[in-house]
């Protein structure tokens, strides 16, 4: 609670100063040579506040969230799967592992940011080649942490698995599935941010709708302030989605130990 | 020969054969040898062993540390082919190829247990895979549990018991699939001494019930004589053999802490390490040394 407390207040420090900062006329320019220079360049609090609530109110906003949310959802569902069943089949065969080595690492030091051009040439300027964009860059995180998960799996566990009696298609769902969603759950928080970041970045480069169209919109007309609002609104719902997969992992994980926890005996 | 003749000396000799056509586990000239790392020279495990465990038989495997006895197991569990050497299961010849020895269970001496189940899905996991149907496999897994007293304590994961419960579980996920040959590798060595023999009481109270083969691994020789009918002592590696074969004529049912301070126990533990002395302290130069 004391906590929040001092978390809240350091937004409100936070706030005061960029208004104090930029409201044309109350503090004297130290910086610009004109009163309202400050507020051009970085907004200002009261009038980003009034978008938002412009936003809600009027239902603007929904249509362009939806938009954004749902190619965040569709990349980061798309590029889960894809990375789990390719980091599951190239754990399991060294020879396909040994074969696609130099290729997933060649796909993964390229910035895949440049491919964004080249999906909305592909996929045209609709949400799919935003999905695209964030499937390439959710897929590389949970590959890596399955393919990992699935190697690190204690021989032990698998030999007395195959001693109980497990087939290998048994022993792919009760032991290295398992094993790996643990690993993916790690880097879910991860995913799910890059998903986010691939479907704005998709929307800013070229789109039609959603909130990185917004933002672009609102920067041909040099009106900060809406690109902060869009920026502030982006950051919320980072933040819920976050948590989001905060709940998820906490009901899915049950089976873990956490470090605070005590053993009971 | 006439059934109306046959005496209680012509039955025990049939028994007798029996045992002998048919041991639970035969390895004969088992060897097993392992690639040296990077490159370096081949290491011999185990070297031409030949070994018997009868059915019914309560037999233990004593041996300085790192003499090759997880091996042995490795090998009786059909999960390791030996380089040389086979490995015979009531007289069938087991292939590690072909899958594991499915008459065996085997308990690991590290935890085994799946960690993102709880204690009576890991109990079930041998009948799931069996394809059990899922209400009946939890109702025999509830009995086991109750067994090997956890009962109540079904719904915990691994994580939320103390190292002794976990193998109560271990010994529970093993048992419930009532194996003909029990393979333990040093199951209890990790616990402390007063959870150790109560653990070690419960086992041979199982035992007792339906008397499996059991071929039993560990470094305790006061753990092995308590527990066993047969003590075999492996000399120290490289090259592992057994070396001494001692038949314990201890009076069943036993306690393992009370046993511990009879007369016939003590003289069968030094007769049993001036044999095993030796090894143990080769086995120590020799780390040393490395």
């Amino acid at each position: 609670m004391r906590l929040r407390i001092l978390q809240l207040s350091l937004l409100a420090v936070l706030v005061l100063a960029w208004y104090l900062l930029t409201k044309p006329g109350l503090v004297p320019s130290f910086y610009f040579d004109q009163d309202n220079r400050a507020a051009f360049f970085f907004g200002e609090p009261q009038k980003v506040f009034w978008v938002i609530v412009d936003w809600f109110w009027s239902g603007e906003i929904w249509g362009h969230l939806g938009v954004t949310l749902l190619e965040t959802a569709l990349g980061f569902a798309i590029g889960s799967v894809f990375g789990l069943a390719m980091g599951l089949w190239l754990a399991l065969s060294p020879t396909a592992s040994a074969v696609m080595d130099p290729y997933i690492k060649g796909f993964n030091s390229m910035p895949r940011v440049v491919l964004a051009p080249i999906f909305a040439v592909w996929f045209g300027l609709g949400i799919w080649s935003k999905v695209a964009l964030g499937v390439t860059l959710v897929f590389f995180v949970v590959f890596f942490n399955v393919y990992q998960g699935v190697r690190e799996v204690s021989p032990v566990l698998i030999a007395n698995a195959r001693m109980l009696g497990a087939s290998p298609r048994q022993l792919l769902r009760s032991i290295y599935l398992p094993s790996a969603m643990s690993w993916v759950f790690a880097s879910l928080h991860n995913a799910v941010g890059l998903a986010f970041v691939g479907a704005v970045v998709g929307e800013y480069l070229g789109s039609s709708r959603g909130v990185g169209y917004l933002i672009l919109q609102a920067e041909g007309t040099f009106d900060i302030n809406t690109v902060f609002a869009g920026i502030l609104v982006l950051t919320a719902f980072a933040l819920l989605l976050d948590g989001l997969v905060g709940t998820a992992e906490r009901r899915l994980m049950t089976w873990q130990p956490r470090a605070s926890e005590t053993e009971k005996v | 020969m006439d059934q109306r003749v046959r005496g209680p000396r012509q039955e025990a000799i049939l028994s007798a054969l029996n045992g002998i056509e048919a041991p639970a586990l035969a390895f004969s000239g088992v060897t097993c040898r392992f690639a040296g790392r990077d490159g370096g020279e081949a290491y011999t495990a185990v070297a031409d062993t030949t070994l018997r465990v009868a059915k019914g038989e309560f037999v233990s495997v004593v041996g300085p540390t790192g003499c090759g006895k997880s091996t042995l197991l490795n090998v009786a569990a059909g999960l390791l082919a030996p380089s040389a050497g086979t490995v015979e299961v009531f007289g069938e010849r087991l292939v590690a190829a072909d899958g594991v020895n499915r008459r065996a269970g085997y308990m690991f001496q590290a935890d085994a247990l799946m960690p993102w189940r709880t204690g009576l899905a890991n109990v079930m996991a041998g009948l799931e895979f069996r394809g059990v149907p899922a209400g009946e496999a939890a109702a025999r897994a509830e009995e086991w549990l109750r067994r090997v007293g956890l009962a109540g304590f079904g719904d915990r994961y691994p994580h939320q018991m103390s190292g002794g419960m976990r193998k109560r579980l271990a010994l529970a996920q093993t048992l419930i699939l009532s194996p003909d040959i029990l393979l333990m590798d040093e199951p209890f060595s990790a616990l402390d001494v007063q959870t150790r023999q109560l653990m070690e009481n419960e086992l041979l109270a199982l035992w007792a019930e339906d008397r499996k083969s059991v071929l039993f691994i560990t470094h305790d020789l006061e753990e092995a004589i308590a527990l066993s009918d047969r003590v075999v002592v492996l000399s120290a590696g490289p090259g592992t053999r057994p070396i001494g074969d001692f038949r314990v004529d201890l009076e069943r049912p036993r306690d393992v802490s009370e046993i511990r301070m009879t007369p016939a126990f003590l003289d069968l533990h030094r007769e049993i390490w001036g044999v095993m002395k030796e090894e143990v302290l080769k086995a120590y130069q020799r780390q040393k040394a490395a």
